[in-house]
């Protein structure tokens, strides 16, 4: 994934490797600690850095609880509320949603790497009731950068960040980008490209 | 959406392959695939929003059954409202003008109209007068764009797994394409598309059924069918169309099947790897044999499927990229 020419932008790092691994130990104790019953879990991570961040979350819940959630991947794509608008265009190419497991009864947890306007979690949700009917519907993000639309909040957050309007908040992870870090890129005047999420 | 710029869909039709780039084309191939997983899903409801509350009228004027069928699926797949209007029982037996039929159902707010017509042009012409967006369904000789795409498409997904490459395109891929090429929208659309995507074309059918313009278009032509499809990557028989022989173009079907159908001894020639399509109703045994139709080298089926796909790849593009006449 090309991520532009970062010296055109101002840079802050948000998150180190090691924030980030922390964060996640603590979204897996706190997703661990709020569901007693772990075998019912699933995790559905949201395209495209949603799914790795799930996949180390589901790790991390087997080494604490012994149990080893599934994992899948959800799209979203094709439930985006801006497509039908002509605002937004679908992307060609993109992976699609892909898991093996039974949803009907069990707890699925979303899990995105950011939240913002709350919309991408908007479209999950009904992606996912297309799918068949979970018993609770769960969120966590690692990064909630603010800005929401919709009235949605992750039940599991692992750092809050401050962010203009304007501001991009990117999240690398060493399965997708090489690295795991979280910066905020301040907007220059000529580059209003608004975050997704 | 910021990690590439995917070119924009611009068009607000889509009458046929030959205006088409090749980044249009791709886009559509492109696209497709997440539509097949929509079909594909098991348990899932089979259907996504992007074209909730829309009309999709399919208008055909010639007979169809699985072009007509997988655009009404496609249509209902996107949540579309779908309308079918036939020849028969459209007034156009009392003498209506089809701008007259057409302004009357979009006078009714159609979104989508898809059509097929025995006269070339027909699509341009609407689509030119009328709102809606237009999606030629096949127009006489002239193309049946959805066709190609959904060949291409299939071609594509064929040729990336034998390779085991994801991203392989149809460059320098060998295609046959075997019969009546004179009166084929498929053909024609398909040389249009295939040569676009960097395709080697070979055309092989009786002279008589070989357009006399057809050597302007980039491609290979031969009587000779060993010859055609000695380095074929792709076999692709085309329907010998027996309503539109009343003129006698060959001598006798027992004489095109002996020169031209694909079956188990004239095939020995070819590659092991080449892979047989059609575009359908097979003419079993007349135009491709039955045992080959069947087999293990047949996409056929695949074809069908991903018609759907494509089908619903275009509308999607035709009325949500924001083009409005």
């Amino acid at each position: 994934m090309n991520e532009h020419d970062p010296s055109a932008r101002e840079e802050t790092v948000v998150m180190t490797a090691e924030t980030m691994a922390e964060a996640c130990r603590r979204l897996a104790r706190e997703i661990a600690g709020a569901n007693t019953d772990m075998a019912s879990v699933v995790l559905l991570g949201i395209l495209r850095r949603g799914r790795p961040l799930a996949d180390r979350l589901a790790r991390l819940l087997a080494e604490m609880t012994g149990v080893a959630p599934p994992v899948g991947s959800l799209a979203t794509t094709l439930y985006r509320d801006d497509l039908r608008s002509g605002v937004g265009r679908l992307k060609p190419g993109v992976a699609e949603t892909y898991f093996e497991f039974p949803i009907n009864g069990a707890t699925v947890i979303l899990v995105d790497d950011v939240i913002a306007a709350g919309r991408t979690i908007r479209a999950a949700l009904d992606e996912l009731m297309d799918y068949g009917r979970p018993r609770r519907i769960q969120l966590a993000c690692l990064v909630d950068r603010g800005g929401r639309e919709l009235p949605i909040q992750p039940d599991y957050l692992g750092w809050p960040v401050s962010a203009g309007e304007n501001d991009r908040v990117v999240v690398r992870l060493a399965e997708t980008d090489g690295q795991d870090m979280v910066v905020i890129r301040r907007s220059l005047p000529e580059d209003g490209e608004a975050e997704e999420g | 959406m910021a990690d590439t710029a995917p070119i924009a869909w611009t068009r607000k039709d889509l009458i046929g392959i030959e205006p088409l780039s090749r980044p249009e084309i791709e886009l559509i191939l492109d696209t497709a695939p997440q539509f097949v997983a929509v079909s594909a899903r098991v348990s899932g409801i089979r259907k996504v929003p992007l074209l909730q509350g829309r009309l999709v009228v399919n208008w055909f004027y010639e007979p169809s059954t699985r072009t007509r069928t997988s655009f009404e699926l496609a249509a209902k797949r996107l949540s579309a409202d779908t309308l079918s209007i036939s020849a028969s029982t459209s007034s156009l037996v009392k003498g209506e003008s089809l701008h007259d039929t057409l302004a009357n159902i979009e006078a009714m707010r159609s979104d989508v109209i898809v059509i097929r017509h025995k006269y070339a042009g027909s699509a341009q012409i609407l689509a030119t007068r009328h709102e809606s967006h237009i999606i030629n369904a096949g127009d006489g000789r002239h193309e049946h764009p959805t066709q190609a795409l959904l060949d291409a498409l299939t071609m594509r997904d064929k040729i990336r797994e034998r390779r085991g490459d994801a991203t392989a395109s149809l460059d320098g891929v060998r295609v046959a394409i075997i019969g009546d090429i004179s009166h084929s929208r498929v053909a024609r659309s398909n040389v249009w598309c295939l040569t676009k995507l960097g395709a080697r074309v070979t055309l092989c059918g009786p002279s008589t059924l070989m357009p006399p313009e057809i050597g302007r278009m980039g491609v290979d032509v031969t009587t000779d069918l060993g010859e055609a499809i000695a380095d074929a990557d792709v076999i692709y028989a085309l329907r010998i169309q027996l309503e539109r022989q009343q003129r006698c173009l060959f001598p006798s079907l027992r004489e095109y099947i002996r020169m031209f159908r694909i079956d188990r001894e004239s095939i020995k020639v070819a590659p092991e790897h080449a892979f047989i399509m059609h575009p359908g109703p097979i003419n079993r045994d007349i135009e491709l044999s039955a045992e080959l139709a069947d087999g293990k080298r047949s996409v056929i089926l695949e074809q069908v499927t991903n018609g759907v796909a494509v089908r619903m790849a275009i509308m999607h593009l035709l009325v949500n990229s924001g083009v409005e006449n």
